[in-house]
């Protein structure tokens, strides 16, 4: 399962990075909603993959019996997805307002804050 | 159970809470903004006593053992910046007052300021690597509807570069984290850096240390990384600009020199070259990048890159006292870089520009302004007896000390620089006559953020400024003491063993954190469960 989880993540940066570089504005989004995808993926990978052992310690025991799941990266992907969704949310506004203002969906033609 | 370390990051949630509960009414937000940054001051304070008397101040949240929860910890260089923070915080809130638009107020301007309070405080107290890319959200979710208030095309011109950059540091950081723990299975700072010492030298602590260092320095605005800072700083509100130029950067630095310092401090042979020349460069394209400008703002963004160089300097030469130094210019550039983003917005004020080449006069009309001025201006180039000069003087001498000689050249040649655009702006604005062709007379039609005319209630605006200006002077006047406390800080940031003892407790260092994660983990689930009814 890892390696196929390896190359989805590295094909999510890639693709991520890819639209990144674009002029688009819509398509920078797109790309950074990727990024954040692939890092969430990241770490839950990276965290070690258990499969069907749910972190729960049977009644009567005080230790769960055998491997089970490490459950501290199962929140940690939940903050950042939650934290990913937030700004991503801000960031879809933005290029909204962005758009209605400079009416055109291209990074050329935002360069006046630039020096 | 130590109250004073979580009140500095309780106490903005709490006024932003209470900002957001009285959204139509303006006066009661206004009342918070400062009522609540005064509670905020206090409490650092509170806090850097504290720590001058124990070192360390912790608390583990929920009372869960250290490496388990969350840790809240102060050592010397947390508490000076939390009390930068809470002086920071009350400035601008009373200088809010008078330089805020009525259309930024109606729209949670108070209620974002005193997040991005909470997300900055967070981020200086917190001892847990994931919190710390937390709480970087929450400051940078409140700095992105700071930056855009107003919906200016400047505004979104400058937030998607800002709002694009600081999202791809962020990713980075957190694929940074996630390698981390998979690599330690840990998420504790100090119990990371006890791990990431035991374990055999591999390739794996070398990338996520550069990992960190290229998040955290687009963050700080660091060469090459730092372009998104002048394109946006000089857009906002200009309140919003000196609180970003004061605080926002420096929680990057911040974090640099708690990661390498910390955890990664065995890399920091191999790192100490890039981290170097990185500061170099910084600190020249910075200056370089002013000196081409003549906008006010612009010309100050700049600076501030070049001024995060000096920072990151002191972190490369890696010495206690050049980490000594490192802090000094954090300390002293917050204050003054501050203060001239405040000047800035009262020269605005009274002649309807930022542009140098419009502007003139004012050290005949606003003789004290000028000094103000004067004051922080010099500081930032470094001229004795000012705080700059003392940043700058301890970051020479480890600089020499270390033998890098030619950073240190380059340092004072940008000092120089420096004076240049800092001198550049002194004739501009306030020695030359004012031009012809401004047809804003001086003094007569103070413009808001919103381009509506205002009551003239200087002295709301007046009072920070004079406040930050007497700070760099007393900085300047008062070296010894505070050279003690930055001394204090490079001892402890260069043994960090006193710090991971702070965090996981004398007993329960070394041997018992080199247990396997997996035991330790069921044990803490099977005492829970017995406490459990």
């Amino acid at each position: 399962m890892e390696p196929i989880m390896a190359l989805a993540i590295g094909l999510l940066y890639a693709t991520a990075i890819f639209m990144m570089l674009r002029r688009s504005i819509v398509k920078l989004v797109i790309g950074l909603l990727l990024l954040s995808n692939g890092a969430n993926l990241l770490i839950f990978t990276t965290a070690g993959m258990t499969r069907g052992a749910p972190p729960l310690i049977p009644e009567g025991a005080m230790q769960p019996l055998g491997e089970v799941a490490d459950p501290l990266p199962q929140a940690v992907v939940l903050t950042a997805i939650v934290i990913a969704f937030g700004v991503l949310a801000f960031a879809v506004v933005l290029i909204r307002r962005a758009y209605e203002i400079v009416k055109a969906d291209d990074l050329d033609k935002m360069k006046d804050t630039d020096t | 159970m130590r109250p004073e370390v979580a009140l500095p990051v309780l106490l903005p949630l709490l006024s932003g809470t209470i900002s957001l509960l009285f959204w139509r009414s303006r006066p009661m937000q206004r009342f918070v903004a400062v009522a609540g940054n005064v509670a905020l001051l206090v409490v650092s304070l509170w806090l850097f006593i504290a720590v001058l008397s124990d070192g360390y101040v912790t608390m583990q949240m929920g009372s869960w053992p250290a490496p388990f929860g969350i840790t809240l910890i102060a050592d010397m260089l947390s508490a000076v910046m939390i009390l930068l923070t809470g002086i920071i915080g009350l400035a601008m809130g009373i200088y809010s007052l008078a330089s805020t638009g009525r259309g930024h107020e109606k729209f949670g301007y108070y209620p974002l300021m005193h997040l991005l309070l909470a997300g900055v405080a967070g981020a200086f107290l917190t001892g847990d690597i994931f919190n710390l890319y937390v709480w970087f959200e929450v400051m940078l979710v409140a700095s992105f509807a700071l930056l855009i208030l107003g919906g200016e095309r400047a505004q979104m011109e400058g937030a998607i570069k800002y709002v694009t950059l600081n999202l791809l540091a962020s990713v980075i950081f957190l694929t940074a984290v996630g390698l981390l723990y998979g690599t330690v299975g840990t998420l504790n700072m100090a119990d990371i850096a006890l791990r990431l010492d035991a374990a055999e030298h591999s390739g794996m602590v070398e990338v996520l240390a550069v990992m960190f260092m290229v998040a955290f320095g687009i963050k700080a605005a660091a060469f090459p990384l730092f372009f998104w800072l002048p394109a946006s700083y000089h857009t906002p509100p200009v309140a919003v600009s000196a609180l970003f130029a004061g605080l926002l950067t420096k929680v990057g630095v911040y974090s640099l020199f708690r990661v390498f310092t910390l955890m990664f401090d065995q890399t920091m042979g191999y790192l100490q070259d890039i981290m170097l020349w990185g500061a170099v460069f910084t600190m020249v394209t910075g200056v370089l990048g002013a000196a081409a400008q003549y906008e006010f703002r612009r010309i100050l963004s700049f600076h501030i890159v070049s001024q995060i160089g000096y920072m990151i300097l002191g972190l490369a030469l890696y010495t206690p006292l050049a980490i000594a130094g490192g802090v000094f210019a954090i300390m002293h550039n917050i204050v003054v870089k501050t203060n001239l983003f405040l000047i800035s917005g009262i020269t605005h004020r009274l002649q309807g520009t930022y542009q140098l080449k419009k502007m003139g006069g004012l050290y005949r009309e606003r003789p004290w302004l000028a000094v103000a001025f004067f004051i922080s201006a010099f500081s930032l180039a470094g001229i004795p007896p000012l705080s700059g000069f003392f940043a700058k003087f301890v970051l020479v001498r480890a600089g020499l000390e270390a033998e890098a000689y030619v950073a240190t050249g380059i340092a004072l040649a940008v000092g120089l620089m420096t004076l240049y655009s800092m001198v550049k702006i002194w004739n501009e604005v306030f020695w030359k006559a004012l031009p012809e062709d401004n047809h804003v007379p001086a003094s007569q039609t103070p413009v808001g953020d919103d381009g509506r005319l205002l009551k003239p209630s200087l002295w709301m605006m007046y009072l920070p400024v004079i406040v930050l200006a007497m700070m760099s002077l007393l900085i300047g006047i008062f070296a010894e003491p505070i050279m003690y406390v930055m001394t204090l800080i490079g001892d402890q940031l260069m043994t960090p063993s006193n710090y991971i003892e702070a965090v996981l407790g004398a007993s329960t260092s070394a041997e018992a954190a080199l247990l396997e994660p997996v035991e330790l983990s069921s044990e803490l689930a099977g005492d829970s469960l017995e406490e459990a009814p």
